[in-house]
């Protein structure tokens, strides 16, 4: 059986993950829905950014968020303003790496998911008298849903697998910061594997499992992954 | 009254155009691709912001030099070309849409109505992808009217229908056009569709308005290019007044005289349009005796069209109606007809839209 201290590492995983998937879809579903529709000549810019964490490695946005988090970088210095700590070594400071570490994985398929559903639904929809939220909520939202669930498990996924900018800004703080990947890790260091073992095998069954789901809800349906 | 005054510069295209269209039955928006067509009708309904002007209905102004409705509170609706149907609605949710945000209970009954009309009271529960091209663009219409609109736009409602799915929608669009009293702005590049439903017609030529007025007279007018096309046609509204069950035969009765035409399946009474195409109209001087052709009258010449083909167009009045005559320039000559000549029109063929 998993020990008390895996089970722990377990929860602070799932919890980050459940947190960081709704801050993504709050943050992603207008963001997305702005870059499908934006004529910005400058647009190009916004996606590259939001794509970075794709290819830089882990430990490079990690080192930047640990400098930006700390006491002395411009969100620790602001946290310190505000009466608060600094945010590295917290959970909160790990589910806003996590967000930022996950974010193309969430805008890109509700991106493709928004353009492939081009402007005529919209433009339907206020002929028949929807105002622009109303629209949101009753066309665009609904005809998006392989996407919005193709994005929500994405992101619910990558953020169970981080590993590198865990390390550098969450540290390894058993029930506030240490992570289902990070307590792995430890475990292999110290030749445990049957612990490695057991707390990988819950990893693997879950993500096979959301990928099933994604995949399943999406059968008749086109598949939105990247 | 609809007034239209809008404007666009881009590039090359210019859009320039000042228009009151009657708000009653069918106006159809008449021209060649990129004439302005969907530019228009777009503008009318607000989904273009970068046309520049006036819009207003009756007492309402939808937009002007300070003011911009935004769409959703024009009380319009608009029939893509594509029917546009919403995915994840049935075809009952899809008619509710525009019912449930626009249409308050006085008038509850539109969407009964319009599922009448447009005969899909069997596909409600049908999701719109297992519906047909032609049952898709009837759903289409028929949401339009359940949002009891003041004004409906269609865009080339059936331009993107194969020849015998036209045929599925085509009639349903006549039955609106008599049983509904809510204006149809109906843009198309068809002469037939048009001859068949408008009452009025707009004629766009880049980007601005060559005519506007009766359909029976813009159609008839000589010094516009409408009338060189093939399929040019004289259209005149007629009233069944009789059945023949002898010889199989309607009468039906214009300005000037009757048409005699195969026994129609309606009730004395009707209102019926009939369209003469202009190559089967031919002229004598005197009255034919012992003809095969039954619809024979007697007319006046008004106008011979200008001509750089063997082809002239004659426009000959019968009586409040006109009548086009396609003829050739050498019978022309030969029979000296020109303005105030008084001659004989024979319809050897009578088509009958509605």
């Amino acid at each position: 059986m998993l020990n008390s201290n895996d089970i722990v590492a377990l929860a602070v995983t799932l919890k980050l993950a459940v947190f960081a998937t709704l801050l993504l879809l709050l943050i992603g579903l207008p963001l997305a829905y702005w870059l499908a529709n934006s004529k910005w000549r400058f647009k190009f810019v916004c996606e590259a950014l939001i794509a970075l964490p794709l290819i830089l490695p882990p430990t490079v946005l990690g080192f930047y968020l640990l400098l930006a988090l700390g006491p002395n970088g411009p969100l620790g210095k602001f946290m310190k303003l505000l009466g608060g700590e600094p945010l590295a070594f917290t959970f909160t400071g790990l589910l806003i790496g996590s967000v930022f570490y996950s974010l193309p994985f969430v805008v890109q398929p509700l991106q493709n998911a928004f353009q492939s559903i081009g402007k005529r639904p919209m433009e339907v929809a206020a002929t028949l008298g929807a105002s622009p939220w109303d629209r949101f909520f009753s066309v665009i939202l609904p005809l998006a849903r392989p996407g919005l669930l193709t994005a929500s498990v994405l992101g619910f996924a990558h953020t169970i697998g981080e590993f590198g900018v865990v390390l550098m800004i969450g540290g390894n703080i058993p029930g506030e910061t240490q992570v289902a990947s990070i307590a792995i890790y430890e475990h292999v260091e110290s030749l445990d594997y049957a612990n490695a073992h057991l707390l990988s095998a819950c990893l693997l069954l879950i993500s096979f499992v959301l990928l099933l789901v994604v995949y399943g809800f999406n059968r008749r349906s086109r598949v939105l992954l990247p | 009254m609809l007034q239209v005054q809008l404007a666009q510069h881009l590039g090359e295209f210019k859009f320039d155009v000042d228009l009151e269209i009657a708000l009653s039955g069918v106006t159809a928006i008449y021209g060649s691709s990129g004439a302005g067509k969907t530019t228009l009708l777009r503008g009318i309904a607000g989904l273009d912001r970068t046309l520049q002007g006036k819009v207003q209905i009756r007492d309402m102004v939808w937009q002007n030099e300070s003011e911009f409705m935004p769409t959703h509170l024009r009380q319009l609706a608009y029939v893509f070309q594509e029917p546009s149907l919403f995915n994840h609605l049935d075809v009952h949710n899809n008619l509710r849409y525009g019912y449930k945000r626009r249409v308050t209970s006085s008038r509850s009954q539109m969407m009964d109505i319009a599922i009448e009309l447009l005969g899909i009271g069997h596909l409600l529960k049908r999701s719109p992808e297992n519906l047909s091209g032609g049952e898709k663009q009837r759903v289409a219409i028929a949401r339009a009217i359940s949002s009891h609109p003041q004004l409906i736009l269609m865009d080339e409602p059936l331009a993107a229908l194969d020849a015998r799915r036209k045929q599925e929608v085509l009639p349903f669009l006549e039955t609106l056009h008599q049983e509904l009293d809510i204006p149809i702005i109906y843009v198309s590049h068809s002469l037939e569709e048009v001859t068949q439903l408008a009452d009025q017609l707009v004629l766009l030529e880049q980007g601005s308005v060559l005519a506007n007025g009766p359909i029976e007279q813009v159609i008839t007018q000589l010094d516009l290019p409408l009338s060189h096309e093939y399929g040019i046609a004289s259209i005149i509204e007629t009233h069944l007044i009789d059945h023949d069950e002898q010889y199989g035969l309607s009468t039906l009765e214009f300005s000037s005289g009757q048409f005699s035409v195969p026994r129609l399946r309606k009730a004395v009474g009707s209102k019926v349009r009939i369209r003469l195409a202009a190559k089967d109209v031919s002229i004598t001087l005197q009255q034919p005796q012992q003809t095969s052709i039954l619809n024979i009258f007697q007319g006046v010449v008004a106008e011979v069209g200008a001509s750089e083909t063997p082809q002239v167009m004659l426009k000959v009045s019968v009586g409040d109606d006109m009548i086009l005559a396609k003829l050739t320039k050498k019978s022309v000559d030969q029979l000296a007809l020109k303005s105030g000549v008084t001659v004989f029109v024979q319809a050897k063929s009578v088509a009958v839209l509605a």
